[in-house]
């Protein structure tokens, strides 16, 4: 089997997923396009050595339809025989994009795949794609379908995290991201947006709040109490966990990612393709896996994932330098650390979607990079990502530094 | 002559189908009465001299829905064999809906179902604004949907947030409502309502299509997949197993009709309804409410048990004794049913409070609309509130309802006997004392009866009457009449202790204290019992009940049967302990008091479980296996009731099933306590409570009656237990 490695990984910053975001005026192929080109521009990457582009996108509909991975390849001037498929595992598909390249190359199919991901959720509302699940009856009454937020309060409420557990964890994600900026531990990867003249548009997380202290993360409402009692879905998430009286709801705009645009795109290849392009590699893809998990709870999945993983290759915990599981919800990562017993210094290093935003289709992408940024910092070995998925899925990818 | 129309073609050229099923009580659709009509139908259609047609019906009512009685047969009709005529119906609608030459609909009284499923493809629809008409889809009440359209046209016309409770809930719609919304056109005078629907026809104002089959149609909340339309339907899912619990199939494919049939042309749309529709018809549920919750209730309504030689009662004049909530409440339903009462108690003061009690009911109805200020007095008139016996000279029955005291309430039959004659009939309202003692008491215990009402009396369906061993056939029709007076419905059972509704229900919340002293988390065992299908989590249920109520029958039932003989039976007496321990101890009684197993806000509204409970009774963290729970909670009740059968306290099952459908709230789409052990198949019941007596005790060993039963495959209800015939 070939191996797969990482010759580079870049971001777009994150800007806010609102009408006023500094990234909303630009198009979600705008934005693929934007790190496609910074791909190949910063690596002088002779774009027909790439065989094919796969895109994550969560809601692929309006601008972000239409297979916009090819769309893209086009729009980034790369040659016409690079191909493009857009998937979607709805949370994960920017790292599953990259597992999915990396298999590719793995398998000995292709030499360059680019795993990548894109979403605009300033312009396309979550949920735009539709979701069967949640609203075909004849799908949602019998599964005990619930809003992922008012999961997140499931498990908050059945494992035991508090508020102030929650609001902690968020204030700690801020603080480190803060001081992962500060420091510059992005520049590697960060590309600014700028317009077609070449006005900078934005080139740092929009969405980050350093400021953030339990007093004020406090005063927040929690963002899921209407949905889920209005609704029932607090109800029915009780109905499927007996063992709870309630759900008690937890979770609110600080202590949950952020909705964000951006974009986020990884080369990956052989070492025979990396000897053809002149590129160095800077880290391998070790071992991939994914995993369905109890849809109702929906985003335990992660501890799962990891789980066959390590199985699968025989490395246990003590093996990870770092760790990085998406922060969908404060109480994901609590419970994911509980379950695998991570320390909290070791995971989520640089803070996460509380502190800088979840862009759902690219995140997966983006933490990859910022993992083999931080292992290359840190001068570490071996690293594991993360991501908690829609519909009860888990995903983890273990990467290693190439010397 | 026709037995199901009137027909006429006026000068004008105009046809007016009238329906009038003369061998029926109502006008329903019935299959043979639908052929005729659409062969009269067609043929207008084809006389050139006929310039339109007005559909009517010439009772009181227009059509009430499908004839249930062809439910068995449809039954055990092959799925081929359902979706064939349910397309046959659908294909006459469409023709009438499609039809150039104009029909029109005169919706002179109630149309509920099928009833509205033949007004709504006529593109006109004219309706009287006689009070009180009522609109409506109660099918879901069956466990049925609306199988001839009523589904996709009612959302076509509503948009699926409005339509959707209508058809989930089988809540009808008023006149007021129907205009705004468009299900009719009109709303007129009653005597103009033929006129009106004519004049539509010779106005020509009936559009040349329905709504849906002209080009570029969209309903409101549309179109499918827009936001507006996932909000609906990710609110009605989750609101939808929240009151369910994933346990009524008709309303899920309710939804899924309208969430399907929307996204499709109505032909197509049409045909996914039949198919939701057959899927209902051969599912247990819809089985098992229509035989208890129509054929069963309307029979007990009806009163077909009753003693026919016995000449009915003329009520004019009823005592009530004891002014409490519950004499009053008592006195309340029986003024209302337009009859004088007596409300007596021991001093003035007291009967006054019960007469309050009757005024204040009756203003809550005012102010809820439901009666008129002038209707609300009247009826409150005809309560006298007095100490007087004398007044209850010429009543032709007296209901007492006061303490639970033998003496009391010996002394208060013997006054009531003093002023009364031989016919007079004495009820005792006793939900713990047993009857044949009572009526020691009594000068003429043959006219001495039990009659028992729940609480709240005014909202409670059922009444249970309670023969003692002297009871004669004479005091048990009186009884029953006035409970058919009252407008609630009647079940006859033999004196026992509990008789047969605080008995069985006492096994549910039994069985509850049980698994709280085997360590099962309490959390669980209320949303275990919830999920069963009852209305409440067995401590909710206990809280609301009064748990020094149960205290006191628990330890009254001890007291008088005997530790040891109960332990023989096999009865969980140890939960005594629990009982003790809330209610001696703790010193809480349950919701009245605010604080019982629950806690409760000073709205009354329970806050959590009390967390005291959670330490008195600590979880084990053994795995639960939630369906055994489940069972434990019902099969315990089906055991008690069979052995109310067995010791002849309940005579039939269908008397057993309204019971525990009405008294305590057993889960409906199970049909009753028994209809419970038959849609499981009897000898697997056995086989799974001798599994139960093996883990949990004797409690769960089963009757004599039932390993009989068994044994020479008998059932219960035999007759609908026929197996399905196979497809074709």
């Amino acid at each position: 089997m070939a191996e797969a490695y990482i010759y580079d990984a870049v971001r777009t910053p994150r800007g806010k997923g609102k009408k006023d975001g500094a990234l909303t005026e630009a198009s979600p192929t705008y934005l693929a396009a934007h790190v496609l080109k910074s791909i190949r521009d910063r690596n002088e990457l002779d774009t027909s050595l790439v065989d094919d582009i796969v895109m994550g996108v969560v809601d692929p509909v309006g601008d972000q339809g239409g297979n916009i991975a090819r769309t893209a390849s086009i729009d980034a001037g790369y040659d016409e025989t690079v191909g493009g498929v857009q998937i979607n595992r709805f949370c994960s598909s920017g790292l599953e994009a990259c597992n999915m390249a990396a298999a590719r190359v793995m398998s000995g199919q292709s030499d360059f795949v680019i795993g990548s991901g894109v979403e605009c959720m300033s312009r396309i509302n979550m949920g735009a794609s539709g979701m069967a699940l949640a609203t075909d009856p004849l799908l949602a009454v019998p599964n005990y379908y619930v809003a992922q937020g008012v999961a997140a309060d499931l498990i908050a409420t059945k494992y035991g995290y508090d508020r102030d557990d929650l609001d902690a964890y968020a204030m700690e994600s801020q603080k480190r991201a803060k001081a992962s900026w500060d420091e510059g531990r992005f520049e590697k990867s960060v590309v600014p947006v700028t317009d077609e003249n070449g006005i900078v548009m934005l080139d740092h997380d929009e969405y980050m709040r350093p400021q953030t202290d339990m007093q004020s993360l406090g005063a927040l409402q929690p963002s899921f109490a209407m949905i889920g009692e209005f609704s029932g879905m607090g109800a029915v998430a009780v109905q499927k966990y007996p063992d709870i009286e309630k759900v008690d709801y937890r979770h609110h705009a600080g202590n949950s990612s952020g909705i964000v645009d951006g974009a986020a795109a990884v080369l990956i290849g052989s070492e025979e393709g990396g000897k053809k392009a002149g590129l160095k590699p800077r880290a391998r893809i070790k071992a991939f896996a994914t995993v369905g998990s109890e849809p109702t709870i929906m985003l335990t999945g992660p501890a799962e994932a990891t789980t066959r993983l390590f199985d699968r290759t025989g490395m246990k915990p003590s093996d990870i330098d770092i760790w990085e599981l998406n922060e969908a919800f404060a109480s994901v990562v609590l419970r994911y650390m509980e379950q695998l017993d991570v320390p909290h210094d070791k995971i989520n290093v640089n803070g996460g979607a509380i502190a800088m935003g979840h862009p759902m289709g690219a995140t997966g992408a983006m933490i990859l990079g910022t993992v083999v940024d931080e292992l290359e910092r840190r001068d570490a070995e071996t690293g594991l990502v993360t991501l908690c998925i829609g519909s009860g899925m888990g995903i983890a990818t273990i990467v290693g530094r190439v010397h | 002559m026709s037995k199901f129309f009137e027909t006429d073609v006026d000068d004008d050229g105009i046809a007016t189908i009238s329906w009038n099923m003369i061998d029926y009580p109502m006008n329903v659709l019935a299959v043979v009465a639908l052929q005729e009509f659409g062969d009269l139908w067609k043929a207008y259609v084809t006389d050139n001299s006929v310039k339109g047609i007005v559909i009517t019906s010439s009772r009181d009512k227009f059509i009430v829905g499908a004839d249930i009685n062809g439910f068995g047969e449809m039954q055990r009709s092959s799925a081929g064999k359902l979706y064939a005529s349910g397309m046959q119906f659908h294909g006459l609608l469409r023709e009438i809906e499609k039809e150039a030459k104009p029909t029109v609909v005169a919706i002179n009284g109630d149309a509920l179902g099928g009833g509205l499923e033949l007004a709504l493809p006529c593109r006109y629809r004219v309706m009287s604004d006689k009070d009180g008409i009522k609109l409506g889809f109660p099918e879901v009440m069956l466990g049925l949907l609306p199988g001839g359209g009523g589904t996709q046209r009612l959302a076509r016309i509503l948009g699926p947030r409005e339509a959707l409770p209508y058809l989930t809930t089988g809540k009808n719609m008023r006149a007021d409502k129907a205009k705004k919304f468009g299900v009719v056109h009109e709303v007129v005078p009653h005597e103009e309502l033929l006129k009106s629907a004519k004049a539509a026809i010779l106005e020509k104002r009936v559009s040349a299509k329905a709504p849906w089959d002209e080009k570029g149609f969209e309903f409101l909340g549309g179109p499918a997949h827009s936001r507006e339309w996932l909000e609906t339907f990710g609110g009605a899912n989750a609101m939808l197993r929240r009151e369910t619990h994933g346990n009524y199939p008709a309303p899920k494919r309710i939804l899924a009709a309208v969430y399907q049939g929307l996204q499709l042309h109505i032909d197509k749309a049409l045909s996914f309804e039949v198919r939701q529709f057959i899927s209902l018809v051969h599912g247990n549920e819809s089985r098992n409410l229509i035989r208890t919750g129509w054929f069963s209730r309307n029979a007990a309504n009806k009163l077909e048990k009753r003693p026919k030689e016995i000449p009915a009662t003329e009520f004019t004049k009823v005592g009530v004794i004891g002014a409490g909530i519950m004499g009053a409440g008592i006195a309340s339903c029986t003024a209302q049913a337009g009859c004088d009462v007596v409300l007596i108690d021991n001093n003035q003061e007291a009967a006054d409070r019960g007469k309050q009690h009757v005024v204040d009911y009756f203003a809550r109805q005012v102010s809820k609309r439901r009666l008129t200020k002038a209707a609300a007095d009247k009826i409150a008139a005809r309560v006298t509130a007095t100490t007087d016996y004398s007044a209850l000279e010429g009543a032709q029955l007296t209901i007492e309802a006061v303490f639970e005291n033998r003496e009391i309430k010996a002394k208060v039959t013997k006054a009531t006997e003093a002023v009364t004659d031989g016919k007079h009939v004495f009820g005792t309202n006793t939900s713990t004392l047993p009857i044949t003692g009572l009526a020691e008491a009594a000068e003429r215990p043959e006219e001495f009866v039990g009659i028992h009402f729940f609480s709240p009396v005014e909202k409670m369906p059922l009444v249970e009457i309670i023969r003692g061993k002297k009871t004669s056939d004479h005091a048990a029709a009186v009884a029953m009449d006035y409970v058919k007076l009252i407008s609630k419905t009647p079940i006859v059972v033999n004196d026992s202790r509990g008789f047969y509704n605080s008995r069985v229900f006492g096994t549910y919340t039994r069985e509850a204290f049980t698994m709280l002293m085997e360590g099962i988390n309490p959390a669980l065992i209320e949303n275990v019992g919830k999920a069963t299908g009852m209305p409440m989590g067995a401590l909710e249920l206990v809280d609301m009940f009064g748990i020094d109520t149960a205290h006191k029958i628990a330890h009254a039932t001890i007291d008088e049967v005997g530790l040891e003989e109960l332990k023989a039976r096999g009865e969980p007496v140890e939960t005594i302990e629990v009982v003790d321990w809330i209610v001696e101890e703790q010193e809480r009684v349950g919701q009245k008091m605010g604080k019982g197993f629950y806690d409760y806000g000073p709205d009354g509204k329970k806050t959590q479980i009390w967390p005291e409970v959670y330490k008195r009774f600590p979880t084990k963290g053994s795995p639960v296996d939630i369906e055994e729970l489940k069972k434990r909670f019902l099969h315990i009740q089906a055991l008690e009731t069979m052995r109310c059968m067995e010791e002849g306290v309940v005579t039939a099952a269908d008397d057993a099933d309204v019971g525990s459908l009405l008294g305590w709230g057993f889960p409906p789409f199970h049909g009753g306590v028994i209809s419970y052990a038959e849609t499981i198949g009897l000898s697997k019941f056995l086989a799974e409570c001798e599994e139960l007596a093996e883990k949990f005790g004797k409690r769960f060993d089963p009757p004599q009656l039932l390993r009989d039963m068994v044994a020479s495959s008998e059932s219960f209800y035999p007759e609908e237990h026929k197996p399905l015939q196979a497809a074709e």
